[in-house]
């Protein structure tokens, strides 16, 4: 009985650190680099005070998590109006990420920034394949590879993606992606979901080489060209007449 | 040049009388180019220089020598990398895989390379002419033919007892009929679009997550949030992937400014929630890529695309008909519970739905 | 030759001579040795490509034997207990859990399924290329039309065979691959709903289908392709190989080298060659990770999902069809939107079985043809080959739009709107522009025939005028470009009651498309007019 109410506790006390809003104090100094990283690079767009513009959505409600990996993938500041901001160079350091996504959290709270524990990708691998099967495989492919989605939008691939950033675009819902909350998927699945991506990660196919894990599309080109390649180029030596 | 059988002596371009046959309207020209005859033999350098010839004789020895080995490697390979993946890890069925391939496709390569380096350099390499023959029988052969078909009819009385013959038809055409009926037991005895009509899901069944069952609350279910969803008792279910196959289900949560709802179906819904069936109308895929901005559910096998905000009516691909809604609303404890079973077959179209 | 006189000397030749003497003395096989061991066989690398195809089936049948040692094709349900760790626990079927196995806990078992899939991969693209090198050579017309049409049987048992094992290991991609089939089967008018019912032994997915399908796939239909391979080989031999027009080849030769012992060295050592290749790229390349994928579960699904390159003509078809295309009739449900793709794969398939009967037909030649054509010398038909290869090619990217859109930076909805134009419109511009090649081709080496080929060796005529010599080709040069069967488009005759029949002026009407446009072999009087003119 007690192991379970302290399992239960230990449960609570790991979700109310996950989703909390951001309340740890951050020092005044952080906020104020990050007011003014705001006003250089994102109030043209996202206003002033938050409130979007036609050039950008309102950031009420977005929180740190959002503000992390949007500028922390480097898809925001947004080079030019394409279907969707992709991925590219990151144009601050680690620090002025997170003085920016402070400042945010400060005016316009939201999920917060991951803890460590859930991103260590040590957990539950085959709880989060099975997982990551169900909820987002459809979008991101079995292994992680990316998809398409409409009108030239995509779901990019995961391979060398930071850990903090998979679990913010869960909790946040970037883009299209949809939101993936505390209730659906808890802290934990979370968590499972990112070992199982680690794992993909970190141990390379026991067959060879992986042609981008593309699946028979890929593997359908690559015995056309290159098997019926080889193939055909023996055909020829086979049959020319020797010197 | 040398002739490869006795009876076919003569130069290669033989004078021939083919039998007459139509040439249909291909144009027979009079004055036509003639076929000069075989090139003259072109010997090869290891026809004229013996000192190639047995290089290559010893070339041809060193590639089996090397097939030998490159076996006897895949043999030590299947030990040396042993498959250990408690204690080593996956590399090593990577490394078993890899070494063991290595000797076996060079063992092949160098068994492959040197039966046609012997073949092309050190067999003869001269050219043989063959005289072709038509490939119908000679006149002879095809009129004892008849006579062998004319005696059978004649001593079985094949063409003249015409009921006896008719009959052996008959009784042959009958006897694979039974075969129809024996079929019949690959499935079990149901009426099988019947069962297309009906899911797991009735009046009072709660929403549960896939795969472990938690129920959801309305108030779980945020804007922009999709859940992947399947009845509470599908593990009562006789076969629950048969049952899973029809039962499973989309949650989302729209804002309910942007929900676009048929005056009939008001009710469908709990506060911008909506259920709709997995399973695509096209051939039954499961459709679960959700934009939670543009509200489109795409098919990721062949691209159909529902909109979400619009009742789920198909605004692109090859799905003829809108997913599905499941009607819900909240039970007494605010989890989400079916209202009803779905109202129409879910999955593909098929011969009986409209009936 | 001069060797077989000598009487066999030593205890090797001893022994091979009893053992023949003893074979022959109770199989008579010298008579089928004499037959068939010295047989002429032409050289030409296009002419192994059915080779390669029946050297990868010949390693599809070993490697895919060690397979069933290891596999079990139950679909009752088990938790994975194996080594990968990302499974671990997970509900599976048998069928799935012994493929892992399989593939890692038997060594070199991985390996030989790689080996296996790669070969079958293979093969049917062997099959496919080998078909279009008879095709467009002409290869089919008479005697050899029922081998074509055996071959064509052969091409759908293998892409049968193929799909059967695709969806053996019961793993989430094969079995989205086995709803779709199961979709398509409901869709089918009248019978659709039961046929699907009887596969799957009562509804999807049921917990008979794989052993079904791998009834069909190790007994079956093996055998069948067996069956019918022989018989193809048979013809083969009985028919004689076709030769391409060269001085000394005959419609009534064939030049080559012999079965015994040149031929059987090279196809010998080419069986190793392909099977080595195979061995390779089953060695560093992965294919089919099974293991990614997951058990099959009705409810998820992966991006990409496609089947192998082999299907993806039908895969495609189906995602070409326009939204919203369901018909009912009396109450009825007919899905245009599966049914019209099906129909035009079923469509495309019957054109290409009964295309020889088609040309024969049309051209009227009832006589044996051994020299394979060049395509260029049959522009008409190179160029339906070619709008049919385009209108297969376009359903098979369209299997693939959702990685083109990815990987081009397009949008899906763009791929799939213009390769559903290029349907309609890529054949009738490869047909235009490849007939438009051959005639150009044609004409290019008809001029060379007659006039030699531009030297670039220019000379300054004693009037000053520079020309550029051209060299004469030789005789046996020539004879490759002016030795081929023309035909004239046939005429309109009323028949013996004095009537001009309507299948007399639909084969009238095809046979002015076919030969319309033709391009006449030079013929020996123009060569000479051709040379003397030259020589001023």
């Amino acid at each position: 009985m007690i192991g379970l109410l302290s399992t239960g506790g230990a449960y609570a006390a790991f979700g109310a650190t996950a989703t909390a809003d951001e309340t740890t104090a951050v020092s005044q100094s952080t906020l104020d680099e990050g007011e003014k990283l705001f006003a250089a690079n994102c109030a043209t767009c996202h206003g002033a005070a938050l409130e979007g513009t036609e050039a950008g959505p309102s950031l009420h409600g977005v929180g740190a998590a959002s503000v992390d990996f949007q500028v922390g993938t480097g898809r925001m500041p947004m080079a030019f109006d394409g279907a969707q901001a992709e991925r590219k160079p990151v144009q601050f350091t680690d620090e002025q990420v997170k003085a920016l996504a402070a400042y945010v959290a400060s005016i316009s709270p939201g999920p917060a920034i991951p803890d460590e524990e859930y991103l260590q990708g040590d957990t539950d691998a085959a709880n989060g394949a099975e997982l990551f099967r169900i909820n987002c495989a459809m979008c991101h492919n079995v292994a992680g590879a990316g998809g398409a989605l409409t009108e030239g939008k995509f779901a990019p691939p995961l391979g060398g993606v930071a850990p903090e950033h998979i679990y913010e675009a869960m909790v946040t819902g970037p883009q299209n992606m949809p939101v993936f909350n505390d209730m659906n998927l808890s802290p934990a699945d979370k968590a499972d979901i990112i070992s199982y991506l680690t794992y993909v990660d970190d141990n390379s196919s026991p067959g060879g080489f992986e042609l981008g894990s593309l699946g028979p599309v890929a593997e359908g080109l690559f015995i056309w060209i290159f098997g019926l390649g080889a193939v055909i180029a023996i055909t020829v030596w086979l049959t020319a007449k020797a010197n | 040049m040398s002739q490869h059988d006795d009876e076919a002596t003569g130069s290669a371009v033989e004078a021939h009388t083919p039998r007459e046959v139509s040439i249909g309207t291909a144009v027979a020209n009079s004055d036509a180019v003639e076929n000069p005859g075989l090139p003259p033999h072109r010997e090869r350098v290891t026809d004229l220089d013996p000192r190639k010839d047995r290089q290559m004789s010893r070339r041809v020895v060193a590639l089996f020598l090397f097939s030998i080995l490159a076996s006897i490697f895949a043999i030590v390979a299947y030990f040396v990398w042993p498959i250990d993946v408690s204690v080593e890890g996956f590399g090593t069925i990577r490394n078993n895989n890899m070494a063991i391939g290595i000797g076996l496709a060079f063992a092949l390569l160098a068994i492959g390379t040197g039966v046609v380096l012997w073949g092309k350099n050190l067999m003869s390499g001269e050219e043989f002419v063959e005289q072709r023959h038509g490939t119908r029988g000679t006149d002879e052969v095809r009129a004892k033919v008849v006579k062998i078909f004319d005696d059978a009819n004649k001593e079985s009385g094949f063409g003249r007892r015409k009921l006896i013959r008719n009959t052996l038809f008959g009784a042959i055409a009958a006897w694979p009929l039974p075969a129809i009926f024996l079929f019949r037991d690959l499935a079990p005895a149901a009426e099988p679009h019947e069962l297309l009509r009906h899911t797991m899901w009735d009046a009072g069944i709660r929403l549960v997550r896939d795969p472990d069952g938690t129920p959801i609350r309305a108030a779980d279910v945020t804007i922009g949030s999709a859940f992947h969803v399947i009845p509470e008792n599908l593990e009562e279910a006789d076969h629950v992937l048969d049952a899973k196959a029809k039962a499973v289900v989309l949650l989302m949560r729209l804002n309910p400014a942007e929900l676009n709802e048929r005056e009939d179906r008001k009710d469908w819904s709990y506060d911008g929630i909506v259920a709709y069936s997995k399973i695509c109308t096209h051939v039954g895929c499961p459709v679960a890529l959700y934009e939670q901005h543009t509200h489109h559910l795409l098919c990721p096998c062949h691209q159909s695309q529902f909109d979400v905000a619009n009742h789920a009516a198909v605004i692109f691909g090859p799905a003829a008909r809108p997913l599905p809604q499941l009607p819900i609303e909240v039970d007494a404890e605010g989890y989400l519970v079916a209202k009803s079973d779905f109202t129409e077959p879910v999955g593909p179209s098929f011969w009986e739905r409209e009936r | 030759m001069s060797t077989s006189t000598v009487t066999p000397q030593t205890r090797g030749s001893r022994f091979t001579a009893a053992a023949a003497n003893y074979l022959d003395e109770r199989t008579s096989i010298s008579g089928a040795v004499k037959e068939l061991g010295r047989k002429i066989f032409p050289d030409h690398w296009s002419f192994m490509l059915g080779e390669v195809a029946l050297y990868s089936f010949v390693v599809i049948l070993l490697s895919g034997t060690f397979l069933t040692f290891f596999f079990d094709p139950s679909m009752t349900e088990v938790y994975y207990d194996g080594e990968y760790m990302p499974l671990s626990g997970i509900h599976m079927s048998v069928a799935y859990h012994s493929s892992l196995d399989l593939s890692f806990e038997v060594r070199g078992g991985l390996l030989m399924r790689q080996v296996h899939h790669w070969a079958a991969l293979l093969f049917v693209a062997s099959i496919g290329l080998h078909m279009l090198r008879v095709f467009f050579t002409g290869a089919f017309r008479k005697p050899r039309e029922i081998n074509w049409v055996i071959g064509f049987v052969l091409f759908v048992l293998a892409m049968a065979e193929g799909f059967t094992g695709y969806s053996l290991p019961d793993d989430l991609l094969s079995g989205n691959g086995l709803r779709i089939i199961d979709g398509m089967l409901k869709g089918l008018p009248v019978v659709g709903v039961w046929i699907s019912y009887f596969l799957f032994g009562g509804e999807f997915p049921g917990v008979e289908v794989i052993p079904r399908l791998y009834v069909l796939h190790i007994m079956l239909l093996p055998a069948i392709l067996i069956v019918t391979l022989a018989l193809h080989m048979v013809l083969l031999i009985v028919n004689k190989h076709t030769q391409f027009a060269g001085p000394g080849r005959t419609n009534e030769n064939v030049v080559g080298v012999p079965i015994l012992p040149h031929f059987a060295a090279k196809a010998g050592g080419f069986f190793f060659l392909v099977f080595g290749v195979i061995m390779l790229i089953a060695t560093f390349f992965t294919i089919n990770p099974i293991w990614n994928y997951g058990p099959y579960d009705p409810s998820p699904v992966s991006a990409g999902t496609q089947p192998d390159w082999y299907i993806g003509f039908a895969d495609g078809a189906l995602r070409l069809a326009p939204p919203n295309w369901d018909v009912h009739v009396f109450g009825y449900t007919l899905p245009f939107g599966i049914l019209v793709p099906m129909i035009a794969l079923v469509g495309l398939l019957v054109v290409v079985a009964i295309y020889p009967f088609l040309e024969a037909w049309i051209t009227g030649d009832k006589r044996e043809h051994h020299i394979a054509d060049r395509p260029r010398n049959a522009p008409t038909r190179t160029a339906i080959g070619a709008a049919g290869v385009t209108f297969y090619a376009v359903m098979w990217a369209a299997a693939s739009s959702d990685i083109m859109a990815t990987h081009f930076m397009l949008t899906m909805e763009g791929v799939i709107h213009t390769l559903q134009a290029l349907l309609f419109v890529g054949p009738v511009i490869a047909y235009i522009v490849t007939k438009r090649i051959c005639l150009g081709l044609q004409k290019k080496d008809r001029e060379i025939a007659l006039h030699g080929f531009e030297s670039g060796r220019i000379v300054r005529m004693p009037g000053g005028a520079y020309i550029e010599v051209h060299e004469q080709l030789d005789e046996y040069e020539r004879w490759r470009l002016v030795s081929y069967t023309d035909y004239a488009p046939l005429m309109i005759r009323p028949n013996a009651k004095g009537r001009i029949t309507a299948t007399q002026r639909a084969r009238a009407a095809l046979s002015r498309w076919f030969f319309e446009d033709r391009i006449v072999p030079p013929t020996k009087g123009e060569i000479e007019h051709a040379k003397e003119h030259g020589h001023h």
